[in-house]
């Protein structure tokens, strides 16, 4: 069914851009486009250029890191609604982990170099994606801490 | 347990050698009495006897830290101040074993351990004391649960007040409300009135049996100017005592957990527990287990602790209270603060031996005043 | 005043709350590799009734005892269900017995979950680690009771997916249309299909009426925390999220004091507590 909404329409319809005015979204929506995942894909790979953001509409992405010697470990899971990668953000625009799709996924990828420049040409829309993306920095950072702490691990020797 | 006072009982003057007479008298009655004696150096509180074991012409001085028996050269009976040990130790023995667990091929079996339970007379509590006691039997019955043990050795125990005629060098029981005097929770009371007259012991009966037992003893109706000597008396006691405690304390310490004042009594304090030991309220008991080589036999044991140690507040991972600091806040939150909100009432009876026994002088009474003067 | 001996005591009727009486482990399962889960039915043959979120002292001969929440069905007075984490020396114990072997047991203890007031809400449990072992009476209790609920969801975030409790039971608590059920797992390898994220992410999520929902919550203090936190922020209100608190215990009676946190003695005041009731404790440290 994706086909018979324009782009800005399927942003309208996500929580992520609620808060946008019209004018934002055309803006955004410029800089949009559909794409698809299957399983087992890379949406992007550590160190990777971060040339894009991506919005989730459907499927699941695993965040992961790998290391030498031992299976890659997931950090955390994004499902639809939710964005992923700030990196496309701040210099020198390298992802930092990978991306892997474990299941077929749909969503919306936001060219970062038009993003980029609108974002410069006009503060407003700047201001207004910051704020947008910040609280979900601040939420994955918090996430990450208490992941830190290992909560519900039994205490190791007293 | 105390039975209804008959208020008809006169107030009746005994000899000093009255005292000893109203322990025999107790014997008699198959009591084991309780009463203080003088041993090492310090007034302990154990059973009396054989011989006349009441301390005479003994007396204290007191301070943080500081506890020296003293002679005054005359023939008072009760001219010292709190003993290190109240009576807790008697209802609440330092020591209890809970139950022995006999294991064999097919069966556990839990044995309750009961003791045969003593008829106790407690001999010469002050009104502190006796305060105290009113506390601990709140504690050990809690509406849900009582236990036994202690109201095997409480309930039908006989109580024999002696109001101060001194107050201790470490006493705040004034500004505690919890003496000098006292008018109920005893079977007789007795208050030594001496250098005003004779030398003689003004005693009053609490309950029927306390007027029955008084009844047994030499002694002459009390005037109403012995009463006016005892009351003279007992409002010079509470003026001579200089520790007050703030009136509002339970609303300060509630408000100041995060005061400064906590970090400075924490680096003085060594949370050796001293204060929670001699403290005739403080309750909180641990339990140990051991048992037989071959593993047949366990016994579980309750035994006296302290929030001061560390292991007290341990859960997986870690003790919730790590820090000196929090543990001396508390201690000291949950006498004068907490202890309203679960009993009714503050847990502190101005005793002052958590001052005198502390090894480094610590005093509740001047921590809760500065807390109070510099109060957020 | 009463004496002592009309107080009720220990369950069996032996006068003094201290004393256990013997049970016999009829069963025992593998949850994870420290956890393990023992059936547990009385010597002598008496029912045992206990309310969703009380617990019980469990003594083992000659090693101690230690509290430990019920994890059964409230409904089964005959068959007691305690889910233990070997973290000392009394529960290692308990988790090293065998079918056949002897505990001896007092309680049940403390005040309940909610499940009264409860009724007519959306519940949302959320748990934590070991915390599903408290909440899994008040959601059997619920799956038994549907019609007198709104929605039902469970929430619960484990370590790793090798850590998680009741997997199968929560994976059938999953397959039921009645109620709803997610998982978050701190880390995972790349074979785990579920989500990877704390439990905050589930309860931002969840799909609730915050202005009538009711909350348990159970797991370490500080995912409780952000727990409530994240609650709040979605609109439920504070005297509609409970909590259950771990404390040391000696007696869970109210006489050895170890357990007290402010004024509350977590044995006989909690170990459930409604979260408006006790939010300023949790903002002292040390407490």
């Amino acid at each position: 069914m994706v086909d018979i909404h324009s782009v800005s329409e399927l942003l309208k319809d996500l929580e992520f851009f609620r808060e946008f005015g019209e004018a934002t979204i055309e803006l955004l929506a410029g800089c949009a486009t559909n794409v698809a995942y299957r399983p087992g894909d890379y949406v992007f790979r550590e160190g990777g250029s971060a040339d894009a953001f991506f919005i989730i509409r459907h499927g699941d992405v695993a965040l992961e890191i790998h290391a030498p010697g031992r299976e890659p470990l997931v950090f955390e899971t994004l499902h639809p609604g939710d964005a992923i990668g700030w990196s496309w953000m701040v210099p020198p625009f390298k992802w930092s982990y990978d991306a892997r799709c474990r299941t077929v996924v749909r969503g919306l990828s936001f060219d970062a170099t038009c993003l980029r420049g609108k974002m410069e040409a006009d503060h407003e829309i700047g201001y207004q994606l910051m704020r947008r993306f910040l609280p979900v920095m601040s939420r994955r950072l918090l996430g990450a801490r208490l992941q830190l702490l290992d909560l519900y691990a039994a205490e190791k020797a007293r | 347990m105390v039975c209804a006072v008959n208020k008809h009982l006169d107030a009746r003057l005994l000899d000093p050698a009255g005292a000893d007479e109203l322990v025999r008298a107790l014997q008699r009655r198959g009591f084991s009495v309780i009463a203080p004696a003088i041993e090492d150096d310090i007034v302990v509180l154990r059973e009396y006897g054989p011989a006349d074991t009441l301390p005479r012409g003994y007396s204290d001085t007191q301070d943080g830290g500081s506890y020296r028996l003293t002679r005054t050269g005359d023939d008072r009976l009760f001219a010292y101040a709190a003993a290190p040990q109240g009576f807790k130790r008697v209802l609440w023995p330092p020591r209890q074993t809970l139950y022995e667990s006999r294991r064999t091929a097919d069966r556990l079996e839990i044995l309750p351990v009961t003791e045969e339970p003593k008829k106790l007379a407690l001999f010469a509590a002050r009104a502190c004391e006796i305060d105290a006691i009113a506390i601990l039997d709140g504690v050990f019955d809690n509406g849900d649960f009582a236990d036994p043990g202690y109201w095997a050795r409480r309930r039908d125990a006989f109580v024999v007040l002696v109001e101060c005629g001194r107050s201790g060098d470490t006493c705040f029981c004034a500004s505690m409300g919890t003496g000098p005097a006292r008018e109920a929770g005893f079977d007789i009371a007795l208050t030594e009135i001496f250098g005003n007259g004779p030398h003689r012991l003004l005693a009053r009966a609490g309950s029927e049996r306390g007027a029955e037992v008084l009844a047994e003893i030499a002694g002459r109706p009390a005037t109403a100017g012995d009463a006016d000597d005892r009351n003279r008396m007992l409002a010079e006691v509470a003026a001579a005592q200089a520790r007050r405690m703030p009136a509002d304390v339970a609303a300060i310490l509630a408000a100041n957990p995060e005061h400064a004042r906590w970090n400075a009594v924490a680096e003085r304090c060594l949370t050796c527990g001293n204060c929670t030991m001699v403290c005739p309220t403080c309750f909180c008991s641990t339990t140990e287990d051991s048992s037989s080589l071959d593993m047949s036999t366990a016994t579980r044991a309750r035994r006296w602790d302290s929030c001061f140690t560390i292991d007290y507040s341990y859960i997986h991972g870690g003790a919730v209270r790590a820090s000196a600091r929090s543990r001396y806040r508390q201690w000291i939150s949950h006498k004068l603060s907490t202890w309203h909100e679960q009993f009714g009432r503050a847990g502190c009876v101005g005793c002052g031996r958590c001052i005198t026994w502390c090894p480094v002088g610590i005093d509740i009474v001047e921590e809760a005043n500065a807390i109070a003067a510099s109060s957020a | 005043m009463r004496t002592a001996g009309e107080r009720p005591g220990a369950p069996g009727g032996s006068a003094d709350p201290m004393v256990p009486r013997p049970f016999r482990v009829t069963r025992r399962r593998r949850e994870t590799a420290d956890t393990f889960t023992l059936d547990l039915v009385a010597e002598d043959g008496k029912p045992f009734a206990f309310a969703p979120g009380q617990f019980n002292m469990l003594y083992v001969h000659g090693v101690g005892e230690v509290p430990i929440s019920i994890s059964g069905d409230p409904a089964d007075g005959t068959r007691l269900v305690h889910t233990i984490r070997a973290v000392g020396k009394v529960s290692a114990a308990l988790c090293a017995m065998k079918r056949g072997d002897l505990v001896a047991l007092r309680g049940p203890y403390g005040k309940p979950w909610p499940t009264v007031e409860a009724e007519g809400h959306d519940v949302v449990f959320i748990a934590g680690g070991v915390g599903l072992a408290p909440l899994r009476p008040a959601i059997v209790h619920a799956i038994a009771n549907r019609h007198r609920f709104g929605k039902v969801i469970v929430l619960y975030g484990a370590r790793s997916p090798a850590d998680m409790l009741f997997a199968e039971e929560v994976q059938r608590w999953r397959g039921l249309f009645s109620m709803e059920v997610d998982a978050t797992v701190d880390r995972a390898g790349p074979d785990w299909l579920g989500r990877v994220g704390v439990v905050t992410k589930l309860v931002e999520r969840a799909e609730f009426d915050p202005a009538h929902t009711l909350a348990m919550i159970c797991g370490p203090e500080v995912m409780m925390r952000f727990s409530v936190e994240m609650l709040t922020r979605r609109g439920v209100a504070e005297d509609r999220i409970y909590v259950s608190m771990e404390r040391n215990m000696k007696c869970a009676v109210g006489f050895c004091g170890h357990c007290q946190w402010g004024s509350a003695f977590v044995c006989r005041d909690g170990p459930v507590f409604r979260h408006d009731r006790i939010a300023h404790l949790n903002a002292i440290r040390e407490l």
